[in-house]
């Protein structure tokens, strides 16, 4: 107890063994060991499940495929060879072309979701706080039903002498008799559904947090409306922005079943290439390799937007 | 002359804002009953009030950043009801100082520029003067938020006045700052307000920093102006009890007008009865009135004097606060306050439960309105 500097005792022999103190300094070891035990089972459940399969996988995508489908060796780098187009059959823009379709389609949805949502959360964050409520369930409600139930029911709204397609035809936006499923536009109303939450909510949770008095700020020193909301509202609503950006652009690069029902199963996406190769084809290692670069594609993509983000100072998507 | 009138000494000074019996309502809520003032071209205006007496609504409605139900608006002699707030020749610095989180403080002090399509060039120099004006060229390139509050009130500022607005709107400025650098910005705010020539217009509910920076100003309450003048005439000549209290504070006597002598107003209160120096009061005799008098002209004699607008008492409390001593004192009409400078003679040597008698000056008693 006499120990100097033992200030309040709390670093004197006399303190209960595995009493936690909050502000202690502890030694370098009793450091890790608290780490350990905070942040040790988040860590531990993410390498085993996540980093370790990824791994693998990214070690399988070097491998060859045998002739029944078995994964042997020599590693290779034909995989990403014949990604790139190079063939047996010589130059084919097939999988380069699959996974720009994928790309495209992942920035649709998510430009999509964009439109949608900018309206839709500050209407919702207009309304008197009931309503909200009310607002922000019926948001998410689209969730209780399984995404394939929700495709199938716009296969049967977009279908041919469904109410849309006659209003449509009517008014003259496709040529008479003709569906509007299965085409382009069936894909992108099916991924707006699937995916338009992902971005309200956070979007929402944005707007809610506005500070007005930055716009009447801006528009005290000048800025007529549409300035107003460039450099006064769109500048504090980025982060929320950005994480409903995430949410959808990802999982739409990735999503093959919605283009699949609504779009008619003509074209492959990123999503049905990867199956495809894990599944009838059997290999593995091909299916990896695709695997493995259109993961990279987007996380790439992000990186570089976080990059020039953080030159400007703003904040990045990642 | 009666206070009111807009025609004082400096009646040559052209108007900046004049407001025609404006009024806004939220919901039941009345923020302005029919608000008319004006306000000459150069001066240091403040709109004083306790929270929710209708000041920084009646800067909104001037700033173009709420409209008025009824009214007019008048800046420059213009009619401002038909102009948004962005073209407005005022700019507003905001109580919570509202700097775009964003922008460094370079890029935050040019807004305005940018927004008015000024030259990058002539943006540049106008931004280094107007930093250098308010002393914060030295975080140029810093973000809001690695500033301190005195620096972010100093960003406000420019960013405001870069722009050489007809009109400053201040909306409680230094409400968030400590004492001690409120005192040093006000000083610093005077001197720059003197500088740029600019027409203020502060909202405050302190009292005594509307006093010190204030050429005129408005008392208001509940949506009306209470009272408006210099800051010595308000203080000095307070309408009634509200202006009174607020503006410092006052021993107020009830009483009931009895007559008039020697030019004199003769008043029965508990006190005993008072006379106070006429100043054009309605006399009638048997009308209830209040008498006001400052603490600090209320002197203190020695028991047992007797003569007119003496009242004996005992020392009840005393608060020595350094440069002078406030004594409660209990008298049968009640309790009187007064302040006694501890000057050269040092303080009375008092202490409590001594007889005394305190005597207001005729001329210090002043009639009230209610």
């Amino acid at each position: 107890m006499a120990a100097p500097g033992a200030v309040g005792g709390g670093q004197g022999p006399a303190q209960a063994k595995g009493e936690i103190r909050f502000g202690e300094h502890l030694t370098a070891g009793m450091q890790i060991v608290r780490s350990a035990m905070t942040s040790g089972p988040g860590i531990g459940w993410v390498s085993l499940f996540l980093l370790l399969p990824l791994a693998g996988i990214g070690f399988i995508s070097f491998m060859t495929r045998g002739a029944n489908g078995e994964i042997q060796w020599p590693l290779t780098l034909d995989n990403y060879h014949r990604l790139a187009g190079f063939g047996l059959l010589g130059f084919d823009p097939q999988y380069p072309q699959i996974i720009l379709r994928s790309l495209v389609l992942g920035a649709g949805t998510t430009l999509a979701c964009l439109a949608a949502a900018f309206p839709l959360a500050f209407f919702i964050a207009g309304q008197p706080e009931r309503r909200k409520q009310i607002a922000l369930v019926l948001v998410v409600i689209p969730f209780w039903t399984n995404l394939l139930i929700r495709t199938y029911a716009w296969q049967i709204l977009l279908g041919p002498g469904s109410t849309l397609a006659t209003l449509a035809s009517a008014l003259g936006l496709v040529e008479e008799g003709r569906p509007l499923y299965p085409s382009t536009f069936a894909v992108y109303i099916g991924m707006l559904c699937a995916y338009l939450p992902f971005l309200v909510l956070p979007l929402y949770t944005a707007v809610e947090k506005l500070d007005w008095s930055i716009a009447e700020a801006a528009a005290d020193l000048g800025a007529d409306r549409l300035r107003v909301f460039r450099h006064a509202i769109l500048p504090q609503l980025t982060p929320g922005m950005v994480a409903g950006i995430i949410l959808v652009f990802i999982p739409a690069t990735g999503q093959f079943v919605v283009p699949d029902l609504l779009g008619g199963a003509k074209t492959v996406m990123l999503g049905n290439a990867i199956q495809q190769q894990f599944g009838p084809s059997r290999d593995w290692p091909f299916g990896s390799a695709i695997a493995f670069v259109g993961m990279s594609v987007v996380l790439l993509g992000l990186l570089l937007q976080s990059r020039y983000s953080s030159r400007k100072g703003e904040e990045g998507l990642l | 002359m009666a206070g009111k009138s807009e025609m004082g000494v400096s009646g040559a000074q052209s108007t900046a804002v004049e407001v025609d019996r404006v009024s806004r309502r939220f919901a039941s809520f009345v923020a302005l009953d029919q608000v008319s003032l004006t306000i000459r071209e150069g001066e240091f205006f403040s709109l004083l009030g306790p929270s929710g007496c209708g000041k920084t609504t009646l800067l909104r409605i001037i700033g173009g950043l709420d409209l008025p139900d009824d009214g007019i608006i008048r800046i420059g002699g213009i009619d401002a009801r038909e102009i948004p707030a962005h073209r407005r020749p005022v700019n507003t610095v905001f109580q919570s100082y509202a700097l775009f989180p964003h922008l460094t403080v370079r890029d935050n002090v040019a807004f305005g520029l940018k927004m008015k399509k000024v030259p990058a060039g002539e943006i540049a120099t106008r931004v280094d003067e107007a930093l250098a004006m308010v002393q914060i060229a030295s975080f140029a390139d810093r973000k809001p938020a690695q500033l301190s509050g005195g620096q972010k009130q100093r960003v406000a500022l420019a960013r405001a006045l870069i722009n050489r607005p007809k009109v400053l709107l201040l909306d409680e400025p230094l409400g968030a700052l400590d004492l001690k650098l409120r005192k040093e910005l006000q000083v610093e705010l005077l001197a720059l307000q003197r500088a740029v020539g600019i027409t203020f217009i502060f909202v405050t509910h302190d009292q005594e920093e509307a006093l010190v920076l204030s050429d005129r100003i408005a008392v208001m309450r509940a949506g009306k102006i209470e009272q408006l003048g210099e800051a010595e005439a308000l203080y000095e000549r307070p309408r009634n009890r509200f202006v009174s209290q607020f503006l410092g504070s006052c021993n107020l006597l009830e009483g009931e007008i009895s007559g008039e002598e020697d030019g004199e107003l003769r008043v029965s209160t508990p006190y005993g009865t008072m006379y106070a120096a006429l100043q054009g009061e309605s006399l009638v005799a048997g009308r209830k009135v209040t008498l006001a008098v400052r603490p600090e002209k209320v002197a203190i004699a020695s028991p047992g004097e007797a003569g007119t607008n003496k009242v004996p008492g005992t020392v009840e409390q005393l608060i020595y606060i350094g440069s002078e001593t406030h004594y409660i004192l209990s008298t049968p009409g009640g309790k009187l306050t007064a302040y006694v400078m501890n000057s050269l003679l040092g303080p009375l040597g008092l202490e409590i439960g001594d007889r005394v008698t305190a005597y207001i000056p005729s001329s210090a008693l002043l009639v009230l309105e209610d």
